[in-house]
């Protein structure tokens, strides 16, 4: 076999994974602290791509051309604006459901998905959207007609994905917001008891989430270059099913489930089949909850007495 | 308690009389007919393309007398390109609408079990862009189409693979749909008869934007071509990503990628730049259409892709329904086999299954800014 071919499939099953683990990470922390699996998450993601080319063009209107700087105000907007629809997607549709069923906001929030979506396509149309190209170039290995290559914008997106990933970890286990969260999570009675503001804690972990998707929704949008008001749904469908895998509620599960998702599909559809990639990483899903019904680094639930 | 739920339904039946009554006075004075495509999910662009061409062939009747003074009224439907959402739709505007001909679908997968229900209504179903065979080969006399078929279509496109671009090594991608699959396969059976067996035959995800290990693969196999079986949403990322990982291999795709909306999947002109496709003459180009044109593009509107396949289908109908002087089934469909209709693109007839008696498939090429022409 060609090394560089399994060279390019094993990086291209990284940087997908990587796409994967970034969104995955959101689901994950929102799952983590009051067990809710917010459906609209990859809406979010959606909207954000939609701010990527609104605040570029914005940007470039303004007579900014730094590279790094157009990034960096793009990446800052777009996860304040998607905090704040994070905010009030909570506000809205699952605080006024937080004491019912455990049904109740998962329903709550298939039908945000669609409000999004609908919304989004009414007021920017149908159509495909596309983003100019911002980061250009890209790093070969090898020769003239065999390489391996992965473009800068790729390896931007694995770096902010282990970036992403160690920031919300160290926010959740060493500062005085993620022992909040943590209490919240644990119980959450008892957490408004002992003086925190569970409401307050909620709203603050979804806008981390939603501005998590943002970070995704930027850098992915720059490295794909077009986007419609679909996009949310398959993309946030597989960072869910990467989140299942790692074990959800576990931040670095997430992103392990992530790359192994992304590598299971890279490399079936590299080299057995990609009509069946589905098939076998669904599959893959299937024998690890088997075997592991709390995902890779997902710890057994402990029913509460 | 009882006393008042037993009032609230007998309000709710007066309701529902009244309503039914004046949709019955409504359908007395209007002909209706339904339109049926893709509004929402990912391939919404091409529903809008036909709304926007029954809409204006609707008014532009209308403004010429309607059919013996009876006024037509276009009815939109939403099958959103999924087959179980068709079927319901057509069941609604069966049912509810009571429409009296349909244009649609736009999916070749939607439009086939939605004529099954059309067929029971008895009802004359025409698709401007469905051009899967099967659409036709199932003996239904009231199922019509505006366009070619994908084993003519994928036919000129083996043709031009071989022949002109003298391509050794072609591989094949599809979506798994209806038509992209169909529109493949009825490729490489015109290829193997002229003497070329695939190098890779493959399927993808729609809906997904990452393919780079199936360009990989491509690469893998050392293609010199590579025939698309699928739509443009798909196909824009396919040929980025292709021209990326630095394959030069030609592109070759279908009619659905007859959009500029497939300049924007790609991320750029650039990356369409040399892009190959099969599409009908230019209905653009045709001189029958040019006025039509002109009104479609006064309201800041470019009738590109199926738009006037979508006039032209309402053209048919109701030419159908004029000479007849019915809306039934049989009438229709036996005049639209035996007559032409003068549409806005060009004189068109019909064969004893339903299909144009001439299609007009050709090739055309996309260039670096992003447009296309004949070759």
């Amino acid at each position: 076999m060609d090394i560089y071919i399994l060279g390019q499939q094993l990086l291209n099953g990284l940087i997908l994974g990587s796409i994967y683990g970034l969104i995955a990470i959101g689901y994950t922390m929102v799952y983590g602290i009051i067990g809710m699996i917010n459906f609209a998450h990859g809406d979010i993601y959606m909207i954000s791509a939609y701010l990527t080319a609104i605040l570029l063009s914005l940007i470039f209107s303004l007579g900014i051309t730094s590279l790094p700087v157009v990034l960096l105000l793009t990446l800052f907007f777009a996860m304040a604006i998607t905090g704040t629809y994070g905010w009030a997607i909570e506000r809205v549709a699952y605080r006024p459901l937080r004491g019912s069923t455990r049904l109740a906001p998962l329903i709550s929030a298939i039908g945000m998905s669609l409000v999004l979506q609908s919304y989004v396509q009414i007021s920017q149309g149908a159509r495909n959207q596309g983003v100019p190209i911002l980061i250009k170039g890209v790093l070969r290995l090898g020769g003239e007609e065999q390489f391996v290559q992965i473009t800068y914008i790729q390896i931007l997106i694995v770096i902010a994905s282990f970036i992403g990933m160690a920031a919300l970890t160290y926010i959740i286990l060493r500062t005085s917001l993620g022992r909040q969260c943590r209490a919240t999570q644990q119980d959450r009675k008892m957490a408004a008891i002992l003086g925190i503001n569970t409401n307050r804690i909620i709203s603050t972990v979804f806008v981390i989430g939603s501005s998590m998707a943002a970070l995704a929704g930027v850098l992915v949008t720059l490295n794909y270059g077009s986007f419609d008001f679909y996009i949310g749904f398959v993309i946030g469908i597989k960072a869910f099913t990467a989140a299942v895998l790692g074990g959800i509620g576990s931040l670095p599960g997430a992103m392990l489930g992530g790359i192994v998702l992304g590598m299971a599909e890279g490399l079936f559809s590299g080299f057995v089949s990609s009509d069946y990639k589905d098939v076998f990483a669904f599959g893959l899903l299937v024998l690890v909850l088997v075997f592991r019904p709390s995902g890779l680094l997902g710890k057994p639930e402990i029913e509460k007495v | 308690m009882m006393k008042r739920s037993s009032w609230k339904s007998l309000l709710l039946t007066i309701v529902i009389g009244v309503l039914a009554m004046a949709g019955t006075a409504n359908a007395a004075d209007t002909i209706k007919i339904g339109v049926a495509g893709p509004h929402t999910g990912g391939y919404a662009a091409f529903g809008e393309q036909f709304w926007r061409g029954a809409e204006q062939a609707c008014k532009d009747i209308n403004a010429a007398g309607g059919i013996d003074g009876k006024m037509i009224e276009v009815v939109k439907a939403d099958d959103a390109c999924e087959p179980k959402q068709a079927v319901s739709v057509a069941n609604r505007l069966m049912d509810v609408d009571n429409v009296q001909a349909v244009a649609g679908h736009y999916c070749s997968s939607s439009t086939i079990p939605a004529s099954e229900i059309y067929a029971d209504a008895d009802i004359l179903v025409m698709t401007p862009g469905s051009t899967n065979p099967k659409v036709t080969e199932r003996q239904m006399k009231g199922v019509f189409r505006m366009c070619g078929r994908d084993d003519q279509q994928g036919a000129v496109a083996a043709n031009f693979i071989i022949n002109t671009l003298k391509a050794k090594r072609v591989a094949v991608i599809h979506d798994k749909d209806s038509y992209g699959q169909g529109l493949a396969d009825a490729m490489i059976d015109k290829m193997k008869a002229l003497g070329v067996t695939e190098v890779l035959y493959e399927g993808l995800t729609r809906g997904e934007k990452d393919f780079n290990s199936l360009v990989t693969k491509v690469k893998s196999v050392k293609a010199d071509a590579l025939f698309f079986g699928g739509l443009h949403t798909e196909a824009g990322p396919l040929v980025r990503q292709l021209r990326e990982q630095g394959i030069t291999a030609a592109f070759i795709s279908g009619d659905a990628i007859n959009s500029a909306d497939f300049v924007t999947a790609a991320g750029g002109p650039q990356y369409v730049d040399g892009v190959y496709m099969t599409f009908g003459q230019d209905p653009l180009t045709l001189k029958t259409g040019r006025d039509v044109i002109e009104k479609f593009r006064a309201d800041g509107y470019e009738p590109e892709g199926y738009t006037l396949y979508a006039y032209a289908t309402v053209q048919a109908l109701t030419a159908a329904m004029d000479a007849t002087n019915s809306t039934n089934l049989d009438k229709m469909a036996d005049w639209l086999h035996g007559n032409s209709v003068n549409t806005v693109l060009g004189e068109k007839s019909w064969d004893s299954k339903g299909d144009l008696k001439v299609s007009d498939f050709v090739m055309y090429q996309w260039d670096a800014k992003g447009k296309f022409r004949q070759l």
